[in-house]
């Protein structure tokens, strides 16, 4: 059965777009571009890391694109001054949450969360930095865990659940205390519902999970394996 | 045409981007015709002068001789640029800031010492309890990051310093 259709706008261009699509869906699928860090093609999206905001005509507050239902007669605006600044500060907030310290990384110059912050122009951050003390998970034969470089973009829970179906991890604890966790709160190494299969490596955008042996930038994420997988699985897009 | 004064400070970093400064090679020679170099690890002067038009600063601010220096630095200063990832974010001399003052000097100095078992007190300057970013201390103009920032960007910065135009229309650099 054909899905209905809905006309929107997306920065003033006219648009029929399938029922049931996001604003990011409908606007990747007519060539806009809207930046994002935790979605990924394939994944169910959650919005967890406000980089996709946009603007909706008639309404006052930010919409995270990934997360949002398209209706009829919406109008979007997916770039604006506005918007440039939200989405800088959003990614100002990932960097000074935890010990990024991207010189001595191993995805320096791979890293998801880095380019996305040259590509909105962050050169600085307007907040105070956080450092907080927080573990590395080295537990795991081939893969490491470094909670220093996470960013709770819950790319892992997803494609483990969603991809794997191992479910191996989650998130535990509430705000600025939560952390990816491991079954339930072992050890990487000592859980038995992984399967090695580095998806959730793969997935990662920053160098929170890596592969083990590799030195600072010589971590290159195989992103395209996953999302080929999740689109073969006939995953929404 | 008066040459423009510039200064460069070295607080706590590796001297990384004062290396990524020298390695603009031959346009170093034309920069030179605009800018006199007052103060810094490069020349010889031993007080920080009175009037400075751009003072580049790496290294993040770690310790009180450090806060010090960049208080008076910033008053004297009229266009005050966080050069490199360690005045910019605090980077790798931060690493240290989620350990105790007293228990990173006693791992250091005593621990980790084969002899002289000693935490150095006289005339070395006292660490605060967190290494940090210029900007959380004073006002900073211009952030120029990277580790070190390419010397194209730090020479793109300086020209576009000298020609008054806004500096941050540049090419975009990299953390790390």
């Amino acid at each position: 059965m054909a899905q209905k259709k809905l006309s929107i706008r997306i920065d003033g261009q006219l648009i029929a777009a399938e029922e049931g699509l996001t604003i990011l869906q409908a606007a990747k699928a007519n060539g806009k571009y809207i930046p994002t860090l935790c979605a990924l093609d394939g994944l169910t999206p959650v919005g967890a890391c406000r980089v996709c905001l946009v603007e909706v005509s008639g309404v006052d507050r930010l919409f995270p694109a990934c997360t949002t239902p398209i209706q009829d007669g919406m109008s979007v605006i997916t770039n604006s001054a506005r918007l440039a600044r939200y989405r800088r500060i959003s990614v100002e907030l990932l960097l000074i949450e935890r010990n990024h310290t991207c010189a001595v990384c191993v995805s320096n110059g791979h890293c998801e969360l880095q380019s996305m912050a040259t590509s909105l122009g962050v050169n600085t951050v307007e907040f105070s930095y956080n450092y907080p003390k927080l573990g590395v998970d080295t537990s795991h034969p081939r893969y490491v865990l470094d909670h220093n470089r996470c960013i709770l973009c819950t790319r892992c829970v997803r494609v483990c659940a969603e991809l794997e179906g191992a479910h191996v991890w989650d998130v535990t604890s509430r705000g600025i205390h939560s952390r990816i966790t491991s079954e339930l709160n072992e050890r990487w190494g000592q859980a038995t519902s992984c399967t090695n299969c580095g998806k959730c490596v793969q997935a990662c955008p920053t160098g929170a999970l890596a592969e083990k042996g590799w030195a600072v930038e010589e971590m290159v994420k195989k992103l395209g394996t996953v999302t080929s997988l999740a689109q073969k699985r006939g995953a929404h897009v | 045409m008066k040459k423009v004064k510039v200064a460069t400070v070295w607080l706590d970093g590796c001297s990384g981007c004062h290396m990524s400064l020298l390695d603009m090679d031959a346009a170093i020679i034309s920069l030179g015709r605009k800018i006199d170099i007052v103060y810094g690890p490069l020349v010889d002067a031993q007080e920080f002068p009175e009037e400075v038009d751009v003072t580049l600063v790496e290294g993040a601010v770690s310790s009180q001789d450090d806060l010090n220096k960049i208080r008076k630095i910033r008053q004297r200063t009229q266009i005050l640029v966080s050069l490199g990832d360690c005045a910019v974010t605090g980077n790798v001399p931060a690493m240290r800031n989620n350990i105790p003052v007293n228990k990173l000097l006693q791992r250091v100095y005593v621990d980790g010492s084969e002899e002289k078992k000693l935490i150095p007190s006289d005339r070395v300057p006292a660490l605060l309890k967190h290494a940090r970013p210029l900007r959380e201390f004073v006002k900073v103009d211009h952030s120029l990051p990277g580790c070190p920032p390419p010397a194209k960007a730090i020479l793109g910065l300086i020209t576009e310093l000298l020609e008054g135009r806004k500096a941050e229309a540049g090419q975009p650099v990299k953390f790390g």
